[in-house]
């Protein structure tokens, strides 16, 4: 076994085996030290995959799809199933962010268990979640793929509906509903495809080999409208503000931050890669959809007056931009998706911790309770300030990358629709700045509320501990775009190579 | 070496800027505490501005021939984003004006911003996150003159709206503070959704942001049309160019200090440089420059009619820049950048002044009203003196510094239309030019106002003690005098023309071309100058105490409010954008999410009736089994028995 099936076997397994200690450890506050170290352990396991050869040095044409490492094992022979896992530039820098933004939740949960349960199982819940979501980063088999996409459902159902608000068991529901409509899709999607391939290996399929038009079209079709409800794409993300709304912090973090991108990473992999021929073909209808997600989503935050679903609707705007991205299908607007993918995870993630913070000391997230917030904690109104900032795309930080050149891609397609699509875009880019100055003027300046008053002004270690590997990677791929995309000019043009 | 210079040149303050960030903002509790902390802020914002100001000169002393410098920063599928400077004379000129006002606002802000003996115990300026931010400013100022690449030049451009809006808000004492700055970040980026559209253009179409590739690429005409006046819609939002001046007026409710930094050094000239830096491109787009000409025509004499009917002090400045930075997109619009940056700098030199002056007034006399003041000349000559050259450069009195630099600018607005020289057509030429003699009068007008209203006549708050600020506000006004009142001279000086005229190509034959003219040409404004100033003077001649300004009679409101533009924009964009959020948000959850939790609703209902359906008595039960199996085997018979 050499050290990079090592780490992709210890990438899943550390967390899984984890969660069973995790579950089995005698005191509470042990359990989640635990937890925490496994998380902390997983992180540098997952760091670790860049290490070794990632050479592009094929003879001949490049294959589509060409992993750093691989792991190929039988899973069930009878029915010809892999166990294939791989990583490259494409998904290392989600695996990642998926194992630090767990390293940070489940430190934040050593410092504080929101009401509802205990912390040992909460913590063994997110090392739960973590596994499936990193199993859907680095899953080269289309039905691996479908198993790790719905690992995630159900412990998430149960976070958010054992540690969530007041109205959690209803948008637990609804969460967990929704995304099993798009999760059966996905599994007539990948049935399609299977069945027609007669393989089930990604980097086989990638390409479109071996599959009719046809074919492709379905299966494009099946498998977007599920990655759309994941993402999610206008109109099908009714679940998300309810789910992020009532979800307790770190759930809000987990699902904002990375649960989010298996939608719009399985759009690139699996949808695009697989079936081109329909990804050429619905990329208008994807680009108008994700433009009015931009539109849309910005417009209901300028009206929105509770401080987490205002961020919870931000995601709609942000997951926009990168859809539309991915819908130009051009080198340029892929690798603006993954990098807005990669921002959007570190900027929502702060500002969802920053969101929990104030709701916490408050005890309030509406918009019109709150006021005056940098008289009485200074610091924790510039972190929200940092964090708005950066959401809203302030170049230097690491928003700007994915929106400005997801509208430079479009411009770059040329023609009518995409140069519309580009306007389109930069004015939701206006109205995000709009919505976000509209919410620090609200919740920062002016005098302070009664429930702001009480605020003490200090913030706790384990706070500033959970947010400043944020603020500063939100600072680093801000100033060194290349640390996300370093690696993935390779597979985006192999990529773009089997769309043409 | 020089390339190391333009690197250092930004990275300076934002090293003072970011470490200001991290000292402590508000220490509650020990006075020492805070002492240190304001000490060690003081100390960063100051070094910060005088190490870019030696920076700067050192890159003005050593810059010959362009240098430039680059290195990939990113290459997203084909297109080249690159990290390098662009360094010219033009650019080493702006970047000592920017430092030079940076360090003077910085020095000054230490008085300004003090606890005074009569001001709240509470008070608490928060001096540390100010000091940082204006460091940051200038970082970001400088960054935008360096920047050898359009993303480069974004991200400064952005950064300074960020800062911009920080700043403004800074002073919490005042309520319509954060709408304020609110405005002025929200109103430039609303332009910046052109200028983000037009650098897309040119990057994509040169297959590379590097500013050199953009200028050296032959871009098609309508592409280029296009992105120039996508980027005018930028340049007009930073710049305060008609219709998107709205944000320069409000955020007079930023300290003075900043308001002098804003007006003076960063934001609004950033719009007239980038221009200038990419004037080839709209050199060979006239459509763009007749565009511009006709904004900055009418910003020009819409700032100066609004300026007239002020009562604030600062707001008469305010509109005073909107004015002057007219002449300086109209200089643009008729083909002379070099016209253009000569008047941005001496502007910059006397617009510091003025703005630092006024800010002495304020602290001595606690109002910006000038309805409340009058009469200041004895008890604060130093002030009354820099105050004159000040508003003497403004209006343009010779031998000052604006005589010259505005000079320039109608001679060559004069040349384009009578012997349509510039590349707009002729008639962009006419307005300017006499846009730009109006402005003249305009000028002279409202200058001696606010001379008269202010320093001379009687006193109108008796029981007041003005008098000259401290040392750390006095100084920096007085330094600044000096080249309000002298830079336009260096007009005659063959190596500042020359970088100003050639910036690429400092090697052209001398003599061919002038920045400054001496001839008949300049007894017109200077003639105009005088009626302006006469009308003024003798309508307070008349009646001392009275205002001029009630000349204006029923427009006085009109010009006073900006011609109530605030309200046309209100009424077309924020009013509608903020109904149309509303229906949004409603059909939003109404009407999609509806739609899914109907559908849920829908599943549950149909469940219940099916669940009712299957709730039977036994015989009915028992009855609907034995009609069942019934069916079935007379199904098996039929099916099974065919064959």
């Amino acid at each position: 076994m050499s050290l990079g099936e090592f780490l992709l076997v210890a990438v899943l397994a550390t967390p899984a085996v984890g969660a069973v200690l995790v579950a089995v450890t005698p005191r509470d506050r042990a359990a989640r030290l635990v937890g925490t170290a496994v998380a902390g352990l997983t992180l540098v396991a997952a760091v670790l995959l860049v290490s070794g050869d990632r050479g592009w040095s094929a003879f001949g044409p490049a294959p589509a799809v060409l992993p750093w490492h691989r792991l190929d094992l039988p899973w069930v022979p009878g029915l010809d199933l892999r166990f294939h896992l791989g990583v490259d530039g494409l998904s290392w820098p989600l695996v990642v962010l998926t194992a630090l933004l767990t390293v940070l939740c489940c430190g934040y949960t050593v410092w504080r268990v929101p009401a509802g349960g205990t912390g040992r199982a909460l913590v063994a819940l997110l090392l739960v979640v973590e596994v499936g979501i990193l199993g859907t980063f680095l899953a080269l088999d289309l039905v691996l793929f479908f198993v790790f996409f719905e690992v995630v459902l159900l412990p998430m159902y149960a976070i958010i509906a054992g540690w969530g608000g007041e109205d959690r068991r209803r948008a637990a529901r609804k969460f967990a509903l929704y995304t099993l409509l798009g999760s059966v899709l996905l599994l007539v999607g990948v049935y399609v495809v299977v069945a027609e391939a007669g393989t089930a290996d990604v980097a086989a399929l990638t390409g479109g080999t071996g599959l009719s038009r046809g074919t492709q079209l379905a299966a494009f079709t099946l498998l977007a409208f599920a990655f759309a409800v994941k993402s999610p794409l206008w109109p099908l993300h009714s679940w998300l503000p309810d789910a992020h709304t009532q979800a307790p912090t770190v759930g809000s973090v987990i699902l904002a931050g990375v649960l989010l991108k298996m939608g719009t990473y399985g759009l690139v992999r699996m949808a695009v890669g697989v079936a081109p021929e329909g990804a050429r073909w619905a990329a208008p209808a994807l680009g108008v959809l994700a433009v009015a997600a931009i539109i849309v989503g910005s417009l209901v935050c300028l009206a929105q007056d509770d401080l987490k679903r205002l961020i919870a609707y931000s995601s709609v705007g942000h997951m926009g931009f990168v859809l539309l991205g991915v819908a130009t299908l051009t080198a340029t607007g892929i690798q603006a998706a993954l990098i807005g993918n990669i921002a959007h995870g570190v900027i929502t993630g702060l500002l969802f911790f920053l969101a929990g913070a104030i709701k916490d000391r408050t005890g309030t997230g509406a918009l019109a309770e709150l006021s005056g917030l940098r008289e009485t904690a200074p610091r924790l109104a510039g972190l929200l300030g940092f964090a708005a900032v950066a959401s809203l795309g302030l170049p230097g930080l690491a928003g700007f990358w994915g929106e400005a050149f997801a509208v430079v891609a479009a411009v770059g397609r040329g023609g009518g629709l995409w140069t519309t699509l580009a306007v389109l875009a930069a004015i939701g880019g206006a109205l995000t700045a709009a919505y976000f100055l509209r919410l620090l003027r609200q919740v920062t300046h002016g005098r302070p509320t009664p429930a702001v008053a009480r605020v003490a002004p200090g913030l706790a270690g384990a706070e500033l501990a959970a947010w400043t590997p944020l603020m500063l990677l939100a600072l680093a791929v801000g100033l060194v775009p290349a640390l996300v995309l370093g690696f993935a000019a390779g597979p985006v043009d192999a990529l773009v190579g089997v769309l043409r | 070496m020089t390339g190391l210079l333009g690197v250092a040149l930004p990275a300076v303050p934002l090293v003072a800027g970011l470490v200001g960030l991290l000292l402590p903002p508000s220490p509650k509790g020990t006075s020492t505490g805070e002492d240190r902390a304001r000490r060690a802020a003081i100390g960063l914002g100051v070094v910060g501005a005088a190490g870019a100001l030696v920076v700067a000169l050192a890159l003005l002393a050593r810059v010959g021939d362009p240098v430039e410098t680059s290195t990939t920063w990113i290459d997203l599928g084909g297109l080249r984003v690159t990290l390098g400077v662009r360094l010219d004379g033009v650019a080493a000129l702006v970047a000592v004006a920017v430092a030079a006002v940076a360090l003077a606002v910085q020095v000054y802000s230490t008085a300004y911003l003090r606890r005074g003996p009569h001001d709240d115990v509470e008070m608490d300026h928060r001096y540390p996150p100010y000091a940082a931010q204006i460091s940051l400013f200038t970082a970001a100022m400088l960054l935008v003159v360096v920047a050898g690449d359009l993303i480069l030049l974004l991200v400064g451009w952005e950064v300074m709206g960020l800062c911009s809006y920080l700043l403004i808000a800074h002073d919490r004492r005042l309520p319509e503070a954060p709408a304020a700055a609110m405005k002025a970040f929200l109103v430039t980026r609303v332009g910046d959704v052109g200028f983000l559209l037009g650098i897309a253009l040119l990057g994509v179409s040169a297959g590379s942001f590097r500013i050199a590739d953009v200028l050296a690429h032959d871009h098609t005409t309508g592409l280029l049309t296009t992105a120039c006046l996508l980027l005018l819609a930028g340049v007009a939002g930073k710049s305060a160019q008609f219709p998107l001046h709205t944000w320069l007026p409000d955020a007079m409710a930023g300290p003075t200090p900043i308001s002098a930094l804003i007006h003076a050094a960063t934001m609004v000239a950033a719009g007239v440089y980038a221009v200038t830096r990419l004037f080839p491109l709209f050199e060979a787009a006239p459509a763009a420059l007749a565009v511009l000409g006709v904004l900055g025509s009418t910003t020009l004499l819409l700032g100066a009619l609004a300026a007239t009917a002020q009562d604030d002090l600062k707001r008469v400045l305010a509109w005073s820049t909107v004015s002057q930075l007219g002449y300086m997109t109209g200089a643009l619009a008729v083909g002379a950048p070099a016209a253009a940056l000569f008047h941005l700098l001496t502007h910059a030199a006397f617009k510091a002044l003025l703005f630092l002056a006024a800010g002495a007034v304020i602290h001595a006399v606690g109002t910006t009203l000038m309805s409340r003041m009058g009469g200041l000349r004895r008890d604060m000559p130093v002030t009354f003196w820099c105050t004159v050259v000040g508003l003497g450069a403004l209006a343009g009195v010779p031998p000052l510094s604006g005589f010259w630099s505005k000079d320039a600018v109608l001679a060559v607005a004069q040349a384009a239309a009578l012997d349509g020289t510039g590349p707009a057509p002729a008639w962009v030429g006419w307005l300017v030019w006499l846009a730009g003699l109006l402005g003249v009068v305009l000028t002279a007008w409202y200058a001696t106002r606010l001379l008269l209203r202010a320093f001379l006549g009687e006193r109108r708050l008796p029981l007041l003690h003005p008098h000259d600020p401290p040392a750390a506000m006095r100084w920096p006004v007085l330094l600044l005098a000096v080249p309000a009142a002298l830079l336009g001279l260096a007009g005659f000086v063959r190596p500042f023309a020359d970088r100003l005229l050639f910036p690429v190509v400092p090697a052209l034959p001398p003599g061919e071309a002038l920045l400054v003219h001496v001839g008949p040409e300049l007894l017109l404004p200077a003639v105009l100058l005088l009626v302006g100033a006469a009308l003024a003077w003798a309508g307070w001649r008349r009646e001392p105490a009275a205002d001029p300004a009630d000349a204006l009679g029923p427009l006085r409101p009109v010009f006073a409010g900006g011609f109530r533009l605030d309200d046309v924009q209100h009424a077309l964009v924020v009013r509608p954008a903020t109904a149309l959020a509303r229906t949004v948000r409603t059909g939003d959850e109404a009407g999609v999410d509806g739609l899914v939790e109907g559908s849920g609703r829908a599943v549950r209902g149909l469940g219940g009736a099916l669940a009712t359906l299957h709730r039977a008595a036994l015989p009915r039960a028992a009855g609907a089994v034995l009609a069942g199996a019934l069916l079935i085997g007379l199904a098996a018979v039929l099916i099974g028995g065919s064959p």
